[in-house]
């Protein structure tokens, strides 16, 4: 108990007293993760509208897809993104591997599945009859799936949230096509893991709670913006 | 079939047949819609109703056939065009979580109208639907009247040249269906609004239709002005549907001027038709054109057919009641309750049941 | 219906997405012109080499001199060689002589060069149950260990501890085992901090000892002893290995790390912060040496 009060204590302290490292670290999670998950949602709120909208051969086989893709350990994402990004590899020639940018292309990964799956089920609640209505009001299908993606907006957002929050606090993925470099790719969680095998569990403990506020903070954010105009619902 | 000639023709089908996978749905020979008419579609459930509305409104492209509409031919590309002259009203509202006035701009929304011009072509239309009152409120809090009106305010603030109407008031409860049926009706006479209204109420039918044609098991069996669609059913099934529940075999014994004489179930009959003696034929009598008395000098003399029979059967609806009088023939019979208590009327009562030659009606027997 | 227009459209969009992630990646990535050496090189080292601190002075030291930027990957010792080995990286600095002589018979290392050495020491409890204080030979210590079955908690990751420990227990003809003998999986300090937990005894290199010394309770029981020492070595990558291999870079690291300068520096490292240099500074001996 007295090591969470000792780590409460120096998180603050961390933060307030302007250490430089925990901030750029605090940055640079931050920075990543908001990325891939603006990248995860490009692609996936617009493969999810297909998938759910769509009628084509092999359309259950990407759907089954998508839902194991929700599920995949984030370790095993950034081992095959490591084998695409090495010298050796596919991808090796744009030379990111150990940048930051290689850590939003794993973590866009593993977000999209969970954007793409949550978008495809929030779609499909929406009554095939209320499209009908729209078409049969003129609109067009641009114009019928914006509005149809405005009624489905509560589990969008929760799609936001789902999708930054797996990947803010993901470790496997961060450290395989990152390296935990100090200063360039050293996240949050890949910070708390160095530390903790360092034995220092009091800095772990408050990386981990400033972790903790950050995820709280952002989904605060998030979720008011769900819930407006909700009430009395 | 009828209909003014001149009238200009906004939705033509040919040949048209919609289907899905290996059932046919329906197979239409040729609908026309005509300029101002009310044309309501009638027919059970399962008759393939919706399939057709949404046929016609675009939303569904048939498998074989043609639409032309406004006289040109739809093409693939001017689908969506075309589409923007109709609007559609469905039974469930389906509003948008917004106000009402968001509702009802929303066709104009997607035909990009500026938001400036929005409200004055709104509000007019939602004071005439009876709900300026509520332009700003959400939708979810409206009753089921309130939301049906949000969804025809929305569909007739497009000045559609085709409305397109399915089973807009079956969930609605009976006082809000008459009142709006009454409404809606003064609307689209007054504005000359082309309309297709699907129901399989008969009495929306003839309150609003200017023609009436049933569908069942997706061909369309009669399209006729209302009343005589209601009077002269061109089958025994059409007949069923719009109502007739005396139907009886009968042979023509004598036929003169117009005036055939049966012989049904014993009773001799007489019936406005042209038919000749031999003839075989099904005798129709609607059950709101049979009356009953107790004697026969006090029947009424108009009626040309006095038949003595016996009650077998009383049967309450609503504000009338269901009489079955064997007079050689079940013969049924819809009176007030009034009457029945004035009668005192009883199963094995004798009664007389009075009908007018014109309001039988006589089809031809296999 | 409008719906092969859509399907382009939803086809754009994906296309501009697309390029757009490519443009954020690229936004990352160096200089990638074809032709131009580049200025970042791999150095693959190991864990405990990062945890000791060494690095965080030596590399800023050659980043300042040379220009170049590093891009230090610290994992378990078999990953780091192998990672090499597959042309990964650029130049490699660990401390497992068997396994680095085998890479260089290959042919896939380069020019292995000494750098420094700092020892194992065998650390127990207060209570020492074997009673090996002040033993001068690790092998005979590890066999009075068995035979008392004294509770030995082992790295059992493949790392470089983990195979000098091996090494010695192979030496001593014993094959440990449960339930006396424990395999932690983990890191130096963590498996310290689990000896200290149950009392037992462990091999560790002295300068995580102490780092830790404050926080475990263990002592020194025997040290000094030539299997003992911990060598670590540098070595150049193959170009050959694998496409893009920096062999320039990777040669001035090398270089680097055994010139006089860092030399000066590892001798002195830890000196400040533990009153005694973790490591001992070798570079120009042979293995022989030893």
């Amino acid at each position: 108990m007295s090591l969470l009060l000792d780590a409460l204590r120096q998180a603050g302290a961390l933060l307030i007293g302007g250490d430089g490292e925990v901030w750029a670290v605090l940055w640079l999670s931050l920075r990543v993760s908001g990325t891939a998950t603006l990248v995860a949602l490009g692609l996936g709120i617009p493969a999810g509208v297909a998938l759910a909208l769509g009628r084509f051969w092999g359309r259950n086989l990407i759907v089954s897809a998508v839902n194991t893709g929700m599920g995949l350990p984030p370790v095993v994402v950034g081992l095959f993104v490591s084998l695409a990004l090495w010298r050796s590899g596919p991808l090796g020639f744009m030379e990111i591997l150990y940048t930051p940018a290689a850590i939003i292309v794993a973590q866009a990964v593993i977000a999209s599945p969970i954007v793409t799956g949550i978008t495809l089920a929030a779609v499909q609640n929406v009554p095939a009859k209320f499209r009908l209505q729209l078409l049969a009001l003129g609109a067009s299908r641009p114009q019928m799936i914006r509005i149809v993606l405005r009624e489905a907006r509560l589990p969008m957002l929760a799609a936001v949230m789902a999708g930054f929050g797996g990947i803010i606090s993901e470790i496997g993925a961060s450290m395989m096509v990152g390296g935990n470099i100090k200063g360039h790719t050293r996240t949050l969680t890949t910070a708390m893991v160095l530390e903790t095998s360092k034995g220092n569990f009091d800095v772990a403990l408050a990386l981990a709670i400033v972790l903790l506020v950050l995820v709280f903070l952002v989904n605060w954010a998030l979720t008011s913006v769900q819930q407006r105009g909700s009430a009395g619902r | 079939m009828t209909g003014n000639d001149q009238a200009r023709s906004v939705l033509e089908l040919v040949g048209v047949r919609v289907q899905y996978g290996g059932t046919v749905a329906v197979e239409v020979d040729r609908l026309e819609v005509l300029e101002g008419e009310i044309l309501v579609v009638i027919g059970p459930n399962g008759s393939g109703k919706s399939s057709l509305l949404r046929t016609m409104g675009l939303l569904e492209p048939p498998a074989t056939g043609a639409i032309r509409f406004k006289g040109q031919p739809v093409d693939p590309r001017g689908v969506l065009t075309a589409r923007r002259q109709m609007a559609s009203v469905f039974q469930d509202p389906l509003l948008i979580d917004a106000t009402v006035f968001k509702n009802a701009a929303l066709g104009l929304g997607f035909r990009r109208m500026r938001r400036a011009d929005l409200a004055p072509r709104v509000r007019p239309w939602l004071d005439r639907l009876g709900i300026g009152h509520l332009a700003e409120r959400r939708a979810r809090t409206l009753s089921g009247g309130e939301a049906q009106r949000t969804a025809l305010a929305r569909a007739l603030v497009l000045r559609p040249a085709l409305l397109l109407l399915d089973e807009p008031f079956a969930a609605l409860d009976q006082p809000t269906r008459e009142t709006l049926i009454v409404e809606l009706g003064r609307i689209l006479r007054h504005d000359r609004i082309t309309t297709v209204m699907v129901t399989h109420d008969r009495g929306e039918a003839m309150s609003l239709g200017d023609r009436v044609a049933v569908l069942m098991a997706g061909r369309i069996q009669q399209v006729d002005q209302a009343a005589r669609l209601f009077r002269s059913p061109v089958s025994e099934e059409v007949a069923r549907f719009v109502g007739v529940e005396t139907i009886v075999d009968g042979e023509v014994i004598a036929a003169e001027d117009g005036l055939a004489t049966l012989n049904a179930g014993g009773q001799r009959v007489e019936v406005a038709a042209a038919a000749r003696p031999g003839d075989r034929v099904r005798l129709c009598l609607r059950p709101e054109d049979v009356s009953l008395a107790i004697r026969e000098e006090v029947a009424a003399s108009s009626s040309r057919n006095h038949l003595t029979g016996t009650i077998t059967d009383l049967l309450a609806q609503g504000a009338h009641v269901r009489v079955t009088v064997d007079c050689g023939f079940p013969l049924m019979a819809l009176v007030t309750r009034r009457s029945v208590e004035d009668l005192r009327l009883a199963p094995g009562s004798s009664v007389v049941a009075a009908f007018k030659a014109t309001a039988a009606h006589v089809l031809p027997r296999a | 219906m409008g719906d092969r227009s859509c399907r382009r459209r939803a086809g754009g969009v994906g296309l501009a997405l697309l390029l757009g992630v490519c443009l954020v990646l690229a936004s990352g990535s160096a200089v990638c012109a074809q032709g131009v050496p580049s200025r970042t090189l791999i150095l693959s080292t190991t864990t405990s080499t990062q945890d000791s601190g060494l690095l965080d002075v030596l590399v800023p030291m050659f980043e300042r001199q040379t220009g170049y930027t590093v891009k230090t990957v610290s994992v378990g010792t078999g990953q780091a060689l192998a990672l090499a080995a597959r042309g990964e990286a650029d130049v490699t600095l660990a401390h497992a002589p068997a396994l680095e002589k085998k890479y260089v018979a290959e042919g896939k290392m380069l020019n292995r060069r000494l750098v420094m050495y700092n020892d194992f020491v065998l650390v127990g409890p207060e209570a020492d149950p074997a009673k090996i204080l002040g033993e001068k030979s690790a092998v005979a210590a590890l066999k009075r260990l068995a035979e008392a079955k004294a509770r030995f908690v082992s790295r059992g990751d493949k790392s470089g501890t983990h195979t000098l420990e091996l090494g010695l227990w192979k030496e001593a003809g014993i094959t440990p085992g449960p339930p006396w003998y424990i395999e932690s999986g983990q890191g130096m300090g963590a498996t310290l901090g689990i000896a200290d937990d149950r009392q037992a005894y462990t091999l560790t290199d002295r300068a995580t000892l102490l780092a830790f010394a404050k926080r475990v309770a263990l002592r020194i029981m025997v040290e000094g002893d030539r299997p003992l020492l911990n060598i670590y070595s540098v070595m150049e990558v193959n170009p050959a290995n694998g496409p893009r291999v920096n062999a320039a870079a990777g040669k001035a690291f090398a270089d680097f790390v055994v010139s006089r300068e860092a030399q000066e520096a590892i001798k002195t490292f830890g000196v400040a912060k533990h009153g005694q240099a973790l490591f001992v500074p070798v570079a120009g001996k042979k293995d022989e040496d030893f």
